[in-house]
């Protein structure tokens, strides 16, 4: 017995590389670096002699040259004289202005089309059943030129707008122009204006920031604040006496009352769209581009997040939705207090990887000139200067860069709600 | 015996349900009138259907089938006593240009001296379906149909790209050595040796060997196809073509990044997981750059491969990354039990994977395989963008044509109608295989 | 390494990969086929037919080179490319000539290493604008939307004059020709600017063409021609002397009809030195005696091709104008056959 206590002691060999479980991982991992070194090197040295042989040095310093061409919609100010560098950062935030807004409202239209698929109207289910299989097996790129083509053609132009008689006329009490060049609508304005600040000089990456906006936030910002200060004073107060003190009309006040009283101080005003020249002019103006490009990602995605909200709906078992009608709890409230938050965490993982795809197709903005970073940075800069490598390269990073942002604040958020349930 | 007391003894007749709860109208009123609010709804949406649904007819229902021009259908349109921007659509360009959106430039014996060679790539798309039945329809067809499956990937490029029959054949041989050469050193020395020397057995008849044996196979016995260059391709069979060819690649490169992604080593993890977020956080318009100008500056000097197979190149590694997490799903849906079964028998880690894990795994996968086939297939459209003759870009080379210039929606809704077909059928099947699998599974 | 995975690929799809390290006459003459660079579609320059033929007068250089060269104008592989790809596909080899009415820039000769072997088609910007708008000048377009086609020079040239005079716009960028077609119809802009062969070439088609009018302010000058990799000069020169061949040919009245008869020889040394009957121009290039009768049996002189496909009697209906001989006004001036 007391001789089998040691293993015998083996000296190392090679072929225990291979044999031996204990090293064969390390060499499998060893071998797979080596490949994978030898694969990015020779990418590396064949990038580097090819680019010799044309004659092309890789550098960003294009990204100073001035750019040349003009950016019609902007969030910040642009000219053509700006270098490539603030060109690509305004195509950027264009990417961002229509990935933000194609996520909300995707997941809008998304719920409300889930929802309304289960709908015990026979009519409406079928139609939501026919708009998502319409929109989830013709390709995105197809909906956006689509949809593009469809404003284009069926809105009347800004010349149907003229004239003692004209073919059309402007909505919402003569303030929102709907035209084939984008829809116009009024833009608040201020009489007493605080001005903006100006960061960053002159650099590439300047902006302004206009006081009053952050003025108004910080009141708003407050009064909420305030607002809720208030509603767990009530809570408090209920929990102690058994009495809630109606609350609601002060909550509205706190909330409304110092914002309206900055805006009358401010002197806002909204300055309406008027038709001058060729074009209409003041108020703002949402280009038609990104109207289709948001309308198509939108509806597109919509389709594709109705049907996780459905399946998370239907994930939800039965005998919940029995056992809160047995308390009496009518469909909607069963709907919203029962079925949803629970639904909500088989709905939000997949969600967030349609938003990811939301961005992503964000980039098809080529096909209808709006002009995000594929087409400022991949696209006209790249065309004009010929740094396709570095372009397209900085392009990825970009992309890549979002992407990961996203899905982690998403998991984030998930992780969140999921402590908060169990 | 004053109260006299009546029994009835027998049932009355149950009298018919009111005439509002059964029929068409209890249906209506159940399904469609339920309330003001659903009444409401069923309302508004019959208007907008009915109005669209005459819109659309009026408009489609012309006779411009055999137009030849769009000058020509606005005579017709003007002898119908209709006008403006969209008095009807313009048939015509679909009556002659059909063949082009599915086939692109593929030989069609327009020019003299050239064969139609139309029938292969309808061939290769039939016998698609042929190879893939063993895998989609496995009660139904014949166990044998499975060596066909196995054949099949060499066959489809041999019928698409032409050439002659023994460049699929010295192919399909490289993989038989490689196996030879696994099984051989497997017995002998150890299973990984096998491995790693196969794979570059293989490798080396396909670098050094392979082209030698067709050409000398080619010489005695010339069997060959027509060769088509993949730059003639176009239109619909562009799209499946990639689509097919992509899922086709990614699938077994799939499953390695899949494994690698939930193995312990390391260094192996960091790669996979790397090359999976990288691909899946970029747009697939940024590979088809990549594709278009960088990826013949990433080849050594001297390589040039034509666009439509960095394309490709590009289209799998994009699919793999997707796949791979498909591949993922169905791993990490697999009880925790059967790998320890596996273990508990014995197996090692590949035998495993081969014998117990990957089956199931994929058998599971197969919807998700099928809905990433759909995504890669819609994605196609994007090559358009790099100036690939996919149905999108089609459309622009046809409206340049002076005779068709100025048509939308005829083009569009024709590509988007075959879309539209393709995918839904391709999407029912996969959610007919969840049902099927599901209650298999539970 | 990488190597190897990638020529696994290549083995099973029976590809066939070139190199381009040879001149690239004889790349092309192994091959026999002539890679050319093309547009994806441009009504007259370049489009393909029911039958998936090219057709158009930027085909119609590539169709005479590749008769020059290899003696049959059908053996040419057309490769669509974009405005943003086609300089990686001539630099990266993939395609020998670019013949997509590229304009001649000294940064596209100088930066970009390509050498442009001639014009084709001189061509300035013009702008398009419905008649009922009234606007007689470029200079009255304050505060119009234009429709412009990215990814070309024009959006350059365009942001370059309303900032020369001092006047604003709003550019809705478009990536082809028949969506900015359907844009500006639908009155989407006020103003559509292209090359003015293009304005030409879209205005045809519309429904009403007198309804529109073409501005008389040409903004820049766009010649427009074929143009080949930097550095392998006898291929350039190829290109070059087939197209001056086609131009000097309408010159010295050589058409398809009577090629035959004037090969056999004229009084003329200039003409025989041109298809071969005297000289050895052929040799110098590199190619048979008789390349520029083929070239010119492909598609006729340049006045032929032109009237054939962009010409007063077809849809696009272009007038020569500055596209005429030197001799009758026009900039079109080939270099003597000598």
């Amino acid at each position: 017995m007391s001789t089998l206590t040691d293993p015998p002691k083996e000296s190392f060999r090679l072929s225990m590389l291979i044999y031996d479980t204990r090293y064969r991982s390390a060499t499998i991992q060893v071998v797979a670096m080596i490949g994978f070194m030898i694969l990015i090197g020779s990418i590396i040295s064949n990038t580097v002699h090819n680019l010799t042989d044309l004659g092309k040095e890789p550098s960003f310093s294009f990204l100073s040259e001035p750019a040349g061409y003009d950016i019609n919609q902007r969030l910040l100010d642009y000219d053509n004289q700006d270098s490539h560098m603030r060109a690509s950062l305004i195509g950027l935030l264009n990417t961002l202005v229509v990935a933000v807004l194609g996520c909300i409202t995707a997941t809008i239209l998304g719920v409300i089309i889930g929802v309304l698929r289960l709908s015990s109207n026979w009519l409406v289910a079928r139609l939501m059943t026919i708009y998502v299989e319409m929109f989830r097996n013709v390709p995105v790129l197809l909906w956006i030129v689509f949809i593009m083509a469809i404003l284009i053609e069926t809105l009347p132009a800004p010349r149907a707008f003229r004239g003692d008689t004209p073919e059309a006329t402007m909505s919402v009490f003569d303030s929102v122009a709907v035209t084939n060049r984008g829809v116009y609508v009024p833009e608040p304005l201020f009489h007493n204006s605080l001005g903006n600040i100006h960061v960053f000089g002159d650099s590439a990456l300047r902006f302004d920031v206009s006081l009053d906006l952050m003025a108004f936030l910080i009141v708003l910002g407050g009064s909420l604040y305030a607002s809720m200060r208030i509603r767990k004073w009530a809570d408090a107060l209920q929990e102690s006496t058994g009495r809630r003190p109606t609350i609601w009309h002060i909550r509205a006040a706190v909330v409304i009352v110092p914002s309206a009283l900055l805006m009358l101080v401010l002197g806002f005003h909204l300055g309406y769209p008027e038709l001058k020249g060729f074009n209409f002019s003041g108020g703002t103006h949402l280009r038609n581009s990104l109207i289709a490009l948001w309308l198509a990602l939108s509806l597109y995605t919509a389709a594709f997040i109705a049907e996780i909200v459905r399946s998370g709906i239907l994930a939800i078992s039965k005998g919940q939705t029995e056992a809160a009608a047995a308390l009496g709890l009518r469909p909607k409230r069963i709907m919203n207090l029962v079925v949803l938050p629970q639904a909500l965490r088989v709905i939000i993982p997949p969600l967030i990887s349609n938003y990811l795809n939301l961005t992503k197709n964000s980039s098809l903005a080529i096909a209808v000139g709006y002009m995000d970073l594929t087409g400022t940075l991949m696209g006209i800069t790249m065309n004009q200067t010929g740094r396709e490598l570095e372009t397209v390269l900085l392009g990825m990073l970009v992309y890549l860069t979002i992407s990961l942002l996203i899905s982690s604040a998403m998991n984030w958020y998930n992780n969140r709600v999921k402590l908060v349930e169990r | 015996m004053s109260d006299i007391s009546f029994v009835r003894t027998e049932m009355l007749p149950p009298k018919d349900p009111p005439a509002s709860e059964v029929g068409v109208v209890g249906w209506a009123r159940a399904n469609l009138f339920s309330g003001w609010f659903n009444s409401i709804l069923t309302v508004v949406s019959l208007y907008f259907v009915i109005k669209i649904l005459i819109g659309l007819i009026g408009w489609a229902w012309v006779p411009t089938w055999s137009a030849t021009s769009l000058p020509e259908c606005r005579v017709i349109f003007e002898e119908l006593g209709r006008s403006g921007h969209n008095a009807g659509a313009c048939w015509g360009v679909i009556a002659e240009r059909w063949p082009q959106l599915l086939f692109g430039f593929y030989p069609n014996g327009y020019e003299e001296g050239t064969a139609d060679l139309r029938w292969r790539p309808v061939l290769a798309f039939v016998l698609l379906f042929v190879a893939l039945a063993p895998v989609l329809f496995s009660d139904k067809v014949p166990a044998k149909l499975i060596y066909f499956t196995a054949v099949y990937p060499f066959l489809m490029p041999w019928l698409l790209w032409g050439g002659t029959v023994w460049t699929p054949v010295s192919a399909a041989l490289g993989f038989v050595l490689g196996y030879v050469v696994y099984k051989a050193l497997a017995q002998s020395t150890s299973e990984l040796i096998g491995l790693i020397v196969g794979v570059v057995a293989a490798f080396v008849w396909w670098l050094f060997v392979a082209s030698l044996f067709s050409s000398a196979l080619a010489s005695v016995v010339p069997l060959a196809l027509e060769s088509v260059e993949s730059r003639q391709f176009g239109g619909f069979m562009l799209s499946i073509t990639i689509g097919v060819v992509a899922i086709g690649l990614s699938l077994p490169i799939g499953i390695v990044l899949a494994l690698g992604r939930q193995s312990d080593l390391l260094i192996v993890k960091t790669l996979c997981v790397g090359f999976i977020e990288f691909i899946r956080g970029v747009p697939l318009i940024t590979l088809l750059f990549v594709a278009s100008t960088l990826l013949n500056i990433f080849m050594p000097p001297g390589t040039n491969f034509d666009i439509i197979m960095r394309v490709f190149i590009m289209v799998t590694l994009f699919a793999s990354a997707y796949m791979a997490e498909v591949i993922r799903g169905g791993l990490a849906a697999l009880p925790k039990g059967q790998y320890e079964g596996a273990d508990s028998l014995g197996l090692n880690y590949w035998q495993a994977q081969r014998l117990i894990i990957m089956p199931q795994a994929l058998k599971i996968s197969i919807p998700g395989i099928v809905s990433t086939f759909i995504g890669v297939f819609k994605d196609t459209t994007l090559v358009s963008v790099i100036g690939l003759f996919d149905p999108l870009n089609l459309t622009n080379a046809i409206r340049a044509d002076a005779d068709w210039n100025g048509l939308v929606w005829e083009l569009y809704g024709f590509i988007a109608l075959l879309f539209f077909v393709f995918c839904f059928g391709m999407s029912r099947y996969s959610m007919y295989l969840e049902r099927k699998l599901q209650t298999g599974h539970r | 390494m990488n190597n190897s995975v990638f020529f696994g690929a290549l083995t099973v799809a029976g590809l066939a990969a070139g190199a381009a390290a040879a001149g690239t006459l004889d790349d092309v003459k192994a091959r026999d086929k002539l890679n050319c660079g093309v547009s994806t579609g441009l009504v007259g320059f370049s489009a393909p037919n029911a039958n998936g033929e090219w057709e158009g007068f930027d085909i119609a250089v590539c169709r005479a080179v590749a008769a020059a060269v290899l003696g049959d104008p059908s053996k040419v592989e057309y490769v669509p490319t974009t405005g943003k790809t086609r300089f990686t596909a001539l630099a990266s080899g993939e395609v020998d000539v670019l013949a997509r009415n590229t304009t001649w820039t000294f940064s596209r000769d100088v930066d970009l290493k390509f050498e442009f072997i001639g014009v084709n088609y001189y061509d300035g910007q013009g702008f398009m604008i419905p008649k009922e708008l009234g606007v007689s000048s470029a200079k009255e377009l304050d505060g119009a939307t234009v429709c412009i086609q990215t990814g070309t020079t024009t959006e350059l040239n365009l942001a370059d004059f309303f900032r020369a005079n001092n006047i604003s716009y709003e550019p809705v960028p478009i990536e082809t020709n028949a969506e900015a077609r359907q844009q500006y119809l639908a009155g989407a802009c006020d103003v559509y600017t292209t090359d003015a062969s293009g304005l030409a070439a879209t205005r045809a088609t519309f429904d009403d063409p007198s309804n529109h009018v073409i501005l008389p302010e040409i903004i820049s000058k766009e010649p427009l021609g074929p143009l080949v990799r930097h550095g392998d000069n006898e291929w350039g020169d190829v290109v070059r002397w087939t197209l001056n061949a086609l131009v000097a040919a309408e010159e010295l009245g050589i058409t398809s009809a009577n090629m035959s008869e004037k090969a056999a020889g004229t009084d003329n040394p200039e003409i025989n030195r041109l298809l071969g009957s005297e000289g050895n121009l052929g040799e110098m290039l590199g190619l048979d005696a008789d390349w520029a009768q083929k070239a010119l049996a492909a598609g006729g002189n340049y006045g032929e091709i032109f009237a054939k496909t962009i010409g007063e009697d077809t849809p696009v209906g272009l007038a020569r104008g500055l596209n005429a001989q030197w001799t009758d006004g026009g900039l079109l001036y080939a270099p003597p056959f000598r």
